[in-house]
This record gives structure tokens, C-alpha cells and sequence, in this order.
């Protein structure tokens, strides 16, 4: 069980150690992210090196976990985040580029210039509604008690976000409630949140008429934005960036996200257009077709399902033998898989990624552990509900356990298992789709760009394939479950 | 042929049965008797060590059956239980089969015998190609028969064989194994709440009561020489009109 065990983590381990060579670059889920990384690969590529780039893997901790471990070179971070996030607690100066370097020296990363621009954290409300309360600042808020204010999650839990904000501007009195940074706009644009955090150069700024309040006490910090690099990154590739400091301003930077994100450009476009209106060529690589992108995330998904569904079959079935035979045993087994099923699912690919990196081993193993449940508890509750006088009259016709448990009490349980392993297929096709926040792919991918960039129609080339699968996973099993029971028993 | 020796049982603070001893002599049937909970089929239990006994052995042949001579043992004992205790995944054919196959008996050895029994239990051939579900509580029974005999066991166990039928069924089914038995000449237990049952089937009945044997002999043994108060009453209840 052991040695098998080891197998499968051997063999989900083996995509991440063969590539070695290009220059990874990661970014994070928000469209800005995604087109500073494609500048950084643009400047790469004419740099001379091959570059690679692992879109919207999720936070900030993610990226800066991935950096730290190796999993990619480079990701654009902000002053801000390393400050007030990363390196919190970490003694020292920290509020200078200067201050922070030997930190980081220490921690094998080293930031690069600024890219020009800042993205500081700021609060917005719709201009007639901020004219009409008159409310000009963030301390103006509190004096509109019954507003709601919906923030992003990320701005929710950090330290310098709401936490810092409600206090210093003592708005203890308004209720906050935590979404996702895009559907925050529509929020405000439809009129279901008064306020919302914003970053300074996002496209909407403008595209939805918001007004900017003003942060009298300072709260938020410099949010500089730049590039985030290993140390051991070929001095020739750091050279290749840097030639962008200071290039990009924050009108420049509204410009771009505004050309992805409200013109629907492809970050590699935009990025392309950018570096050659600073003078670098870059050939943009033919965009993907619809078809193509449902093919490629048709295949990474049933990949991520297959490959985690017949581990945890390999593996769940025995356990729920041995937990069936031995009771005691089978009370550990059954709370320990109940447990691994009570973790949220994006806290358990997070907790993979130190040991197992970003991309699909950490999705796999994740699935792996949710498919473990349904599979052992139907297996178990299969084989322990076979009647005792069945169990008694195998025993006395003389057959061993091994042939017991083959002729008759697997065949007897055949139908729960089944149902078991139905279960785990369509539970675990629901939550491939989170895979894509690490890099794994699948059909999460075009869910989480069309969040991103407001695009049902993307949203859907995600949303409609993973229902389907689902759909085909629940027929598909149900036939082999009808195929499969024994005559007798039907 | 069979000897239990101050066999006892108890589960916690319950006693099941009380050290008992009882010789099965070769080629006899002795029917075991008694109110519902008085023993008999936790007795029936330990013969086949289902149950292990809190005390006492259970000696085969003359040989005491220890832990690790359940398995060999078990291949001399044929078990029929009430309902039969078929497998519903397999067919008549596949449950009667079953053990000979795994003990990698040949195909054709296999079904000779399965025609000679079916031949015996009188089973019309389309039965045997059924899975139980399909097959009436008559059928059942006399497959679950023929699975118990399959291996030509030396001792037949049978517990309420005929428990779950109806009683015409019921009637013709005890003719037709006592004449089995009588053919084979086969050493038998069988439990039965049924006095009558056990008139018929029995050489002599064992007649237990709270774990603890009562009175062992023939009907008329127990009618015209009751050892205790009780036996009368248990006689005279199935007496009464």
C-alpha cells in the first residue's frame, strides 16, 4: 500500500522535474498581473532566452511561495505586498528597495527597479452617489453607517487592508462583506454595494465613472510596482528586465489594463503592442482559437480527473476492506478520510503547493484526497451491510478469507462501490475546476480569465464543458454500475 | 462421530448455553428442540465454530477441532440455514459449485455431482441456471441442500431448514429429507422449534431449555417419561388441538 502510495506521488512528480531549462515566469489572477508578465517574457524572449509563462496562479502567496521554492523565476509584485504581507515580521528597514535587498538576499529573491508606476490600494463609490452623500474621503464614510461595502477577499484579510482601514477610520459601525476584486464593479455599477476597494490603475476607474476617496490619514503604503526575481536568476536575464524600470507610468499602465480588460486585447498583444512602442520586438504567437482552448482544457481537465479518480480507487478500496475488517481500524480510517473532506478545497491546494509546486501534481493530489472519501465510506458500508447469514454460510462452506472476499463479499458490495466511485467522479469534475488558481489548467481556466475580464461567453466555455462532464461522468458510471452488478442482484 | 464436552457460551453477562456434552453417533439424526433463545442454534454455532465456546472442545472423529482445524473440518460439515443463505449474485448452479471449484475440482466431476444431487433433492434442471431471487422458498431450500452436500460431507447441519415455508410445502419437504437422510446415512443435527419437525426428522430429539439440556430420547420418551414439569408442558402444548 506504501510502495503504491509512493508510485503515485512518483509519477505526479515527474511533469515538474523535466523542465528546467526556459525562464519561468508566473503571475497573479488579475488582468495586470497577467500583461506585466507578458512583458517580462517579451523582454526575455528578446533578450535571448526562452521564457515561459504560468498565468493567473493566484495570490500573493502562491506567487511568492512558487518564487521561494523555485517553481518559476520571476512574478511582478508591488512595494506594498512585500512590505506589509511577505516580509512581515522579517526585522529591518523595510520601507526602501535598499532596506528590503539583504532581507531578500537572505530569502534567495532580489526585487528589481520599479517599473514606474504605483498600484496603491484605494476605496471607490460611484461619482452621482459619492456627489450625493457627500462623501469625499474614506473618514466620510462614517457618517453613512447603513452603506454596505463589499471587498475583495484578499483586501478583507490582509493586515493592511480592511482591518487597518475600518480602525483608523473608525467605520466599525458598517457592515463588509468579502467577493471577488472584478464582480465588485458590477456590484457598484448595479447598485448593490455603495463602495468597494479599488487599485489604483485598474481600467474602471474611469470606464464606470468612480470617484477616487481620498486617504487623509495615510493608511495605505506605497504599492510600487516591480519585479520579483530569484537571486540565482542568470545575471543576463535580470539584465534582459530591467531595461524595463522605469518604463511604465501609471496612465500608461490604466491604458493597458484598459486595452485587455474593456477592449478585449490578449494580454500577449497588449504586452507585444508596449514593448514595441519602447522599441522591443516581440512576435506574438497566434491567439488561441475557441476550439482549440476547448480541446486543450478538455483534455488537462479529464487528465486532472482521470489520473486522481484511479488513484483514489487503487487506494480507497483497500482502505474500506480493511476498515470493513477490522472496526476499530475502520473508525480511524473513516474520520481521518471524513476529515481531509472538511478542508476547503483552495486551503488544501494552497497547503500542497510548498511540498508539490504549482500545476497539476498538487490538483491531483488534492482531488485524490477528496475522491478518498465517497470510495472508502461505499466500500466500507457496502461490504459491512452484506447480511450476516450470507458472511456465516461462506465461513462454513469452508472458503478462506481471500476467496471469500473475491467470490462473495466484493461482487455483494460491487454496487456500492460503484456508486461510491460515481460520487467521487462528479464531486471531483466540480472541483478540477479550482485547479486552475494553481496553475493545473482545465476547464477552471476560462472560468477565471472570463471573471476577469467580464466575459460570459469565456465563462461559459468553462462553466457549460465541466456540467456536461459532470453530466456524462453521472450516465457513464450509472451504465457501468447497471453493467456491472451481478444478475442476481438487480 | 461428533462430541461436545462441556461446550459453554456466554456473551457478557448473558449465558447462551450451559456446559453441555452430546455424542453424535455415525449415521444418526438428533433434531435439537426448545423455546426461541434456549440455546439450540448457538449450539448449532459451536459444532461449526461460527462461535467459539467460552469453555469445553468440540472433538470431530475423536480429534478435538483447534483453532487452526476449523478449515478442514468445516469441508466435512454441510450447513443449511432457514432461507437457505444462497448467494443472490451467484445462480443455483454457481452456489451448489462453488466450494468444489475453488478446491479446483474438474468441470466434468462438477457436474456429475450436481446431477446426482439434483437427481436427489428431486430440483427440476431449468432451477439451476436461476439466481436465487428467482426461485421458489422450496427451490431454495432444497439447493441449499445440495450445496451442503456437494462436498459428500460426513455431517449435515441444518438450522430451521424448513422454518420460512409454508406448511404443506413444509410437510412434504420433512418426508423428503428424512428420506434423504435415511439413504445418505448421514450424521445430522438439525435445529427445529417445530416438535412435530422433529418427531419426523429425528432419530431422537435433544430438548433444551435456558441453555441447559432438559431431556434427550424419542417423542414417546418424552411424552410417557418426562424428566421434568417442563417437558410435560412443552409436550402437551403441541398436543393440544
Amino acid at each position: 500500500m506504501k510502495a503504491l502510495l509512493l508510485l503515485v506521488m512518483a509519477v505526479l512528480a515527474l511533469p515538474s522535474a523535466a523542465t528546467a531549462e526556459p525562464v519561468r515566469v508566473g503571475s497573479k489572477k488579475f488582468t495586470e498581473s497577467v500583461i506585466l508578465g507578458e512583458v517580462a517574457v517579451g523582454a526575455l524572449r528578446d533578450g535571448g532566452f526562452e521564457a515561459e509563462h504560468t498565468r493567473e496562479l493566484g495570490g500573493s502567496r502562491i506567487l511568492w511561495n512558487a518564487l521561494r521554492s523555485g517553481e518559476i523565476d520571476l512574478y511582478p509584485e508591488y512595494s506594498g505586498t512585500l512590505v506589509q504581507e511577505l516580509l512581515d515580521g522579517e526585522p529591518g528597514d523595510l520601507s526602501t528597495a535598499a532596506g528590503r535587498q539583504p532581507i531578500l538576499k537572505r530569502l534567495g529573491v532580489r526585487e528589481l527597479s520599479s517599473l514606474g508606476f504605483q498600484n496603491t490600494y484605494a476605496v471607490g463609490m460611484l461619482e452621482p452617489l459619492a456627489k450625493k452623500l457627500a462623501v469625499r474621503s474614506i473618514g466620510d464614510l462614517a457618517r453613512h453607517p447603513d452603506l454596505r461595502l463589499g471587498f475583495s477577499n484578499e483586501f478583507m484579510e490582509r493586515e493592511d487592508g480592511w482591518p487597518k482601514v475600518r480602525r483608523v477610520y473608525g467605520l466599525d459601525a458598517l457592515a463588509a462583506r468579502g467577493l471577488d476584486h472584478d464582480l465588485a464593479y458590477r456590484g457598484l455599477h448595479a447598485g448593490n454595494l455603495a463602495a468597494t476597494d479599488l487599485y489604483s490603475t485598474d481600467a474602471e476607474i474611469a470606464f464606470y465613472g468612480i470617484r477616487v476617496l481620498t486617504d487623509d490619514a495615510g493608511v495605505f503604503p506605497e504599492y510600487s510596482a516591480m519585479l520579483l526575481v530569484r537571486d540565482d536568476l542568470d545575471p543576463r536575464a535580470v539584465a534582459a528586465l530591467e531595461r524595463l524600470g522605469g518604463r511604465i507610468d501609471r496612465s500608461r499602465m490604466v491604458a493597458l489594463n484598459a486595452r485587455a480588460k474593456l477592449d478585449r486585447t490578449p494580454e500577449a498583444q497588449v504586452a507585444a503592442e508596449f514593448l514595441g512602442e519602447v522599441g522591443v520586438d516581440v512576435e506574438t504567437g497566434q491567439a488561441e482559437s475557441r476550439l482549440g482552448l476547448l480541446v486543450r482544457t478538455t483534455r488537462d481537465h479529464l487528465a486532472l480527473v482521470a489520473i486522481s479518480l484511479l488513484a483514489a480507487i487503487l487506494v480507497a478500496v483497500p482502505l474500506g476492506i480493511a476498515a470493513a475488517r477490522r472496526p476499530r481500524l475502520g473508525a480511524v480510517v473513516l474520520a481521518a478520510v471524513g476529515v481531509v473532506q472538511t478542508i476547503p478545497s483552495l486551503a488544501l491546494l494552497v497547503m500542497l503547493i510548498p511540498v508539490l509546486g504549482i500545476g497539476a501534481p498538487p490538483a491531483i493530489v488534492a482531488l485524490f484526497l477528496y475522491s478518498l472519501l465517497p470510495i472508502v465510506r461505499n466500500t466500507h458500508s457496502g461490504l459491512v451491510g452484506i447480511p450476516t447469514p450470507l458472511i456465516e454460510s461462506a465461513i462454513a462452506l469452508g472458503l478462506p478469507d481471500s476467496a471469500r472476499l473475491r467470490r462473495i463479499e466484493l461482487p455483494l458490495a460491487l454496487p456500492a462501490i460503484l456508486a461510491g466511485v460515481k460520487t467521487s467522479a462528479v464531486i471531483n469534475v466540480g472541483t478540477a475546476t479550482l485547479g486552475a488558481l494553481i496553475g493545473a489548467g482545465g476547464y477552471g481556466q476560462p472560468i477565471l480569465t472570463g471573471i476577469r475580464l467580464d466575459d460570459v461567453s469565456l465563462i461559459l466555455m468553462g462553466a457549460v464543458p465541466a456540467a456536461v462532464l459532470a453530466l456524462l461522468a453521472e450516465g457513464g458510471f450509472a451504465a457501468l454500475e447497471r453493467a456491472l452488478t451481478p444478475k442476481g442482484l438487480r | 462421530m461428533l462430541e461436545l464436552c462441556g461446550v459453554s457460551v456466554s456473551f457478557g453477562t448473558l449465558v447462551a448455553l450451559q456446559p453441555t456434552d452430546l455424542t453424535l453417533e455415525p449415521g444418526q439424526v438428533t433434531a435439537l428442540i426448545g423455546p426461541s433463545g434456549c440455546g439450540k442454534s448457538t449450539l448449532l454455532r459451536c459444532v461449526m465454530g461460527l462461535v467459539t465456546p467460552n469453555t469445553g472442545t468440540v472433538a470431530l472423529d475423536g480429534a478435538p477441532i483447534g483453532a487452526a482445524g476449523w478449515a478442514a473440518a468445516r469441508l466435512r460439515m454441510g450447513y443449511v440455514i432457514q432461507e437457505g443463505g444462497l448467494f443472490p449474485h451467484l445462480t443455483a448452479r454457481g452456489n451448489v459449485s462453488l466450494m468444489a471449484e475453488h478446491l479446483g475440482w474438474e468441470a466434468d466431476r462438477i457436474a456429475d455431482r450436481i446431477d446426482s444431487l439434483r437427481g436427489l433433492v428431486q430440483l427440476p434442471s431449468e432451477a439451476l441456471d436461476r439466481h436465487p431471487g428467482a426461485l421458489s422458498g422450496g427451490q431454495r431450500q432444497r439447493i441449499a441442500l445440495m450445496r451442503a452436500l456437494m462436498l459428500d460431507p460426513a455431517l449435515l447441519l441444518l438450522d430451521e431448514p424448513l422454518g420460512a415455508l409454508d406448511p404443506m410445502i413444509r410437510a412434504d419437504l420433512q418426508r423428503e429429507l428424512r428420506a434423504i437422510f435415511t439413504d445418505l446415512g448421514k450424521t445430522v443435527l438439525v435445529v427445529t422449534h417445530d416438535l412435530t419437525e422433529a418427531a419426523r426428522l429425528g432419530d431422537r430429539i435433544v430438548l433444551l431449555r435456558d441453555g441447559d439440556i432438559v431431556q434427550t430420547g424419542t417423542l414417546p420418551d418424552l411424552r410417557e417419561r418426562p424428566a421434568t414439569p417442563f417437558v410435560t408442558r412443552f409436550v402437551s402444548a403441541w398436543d393440544a388441538p
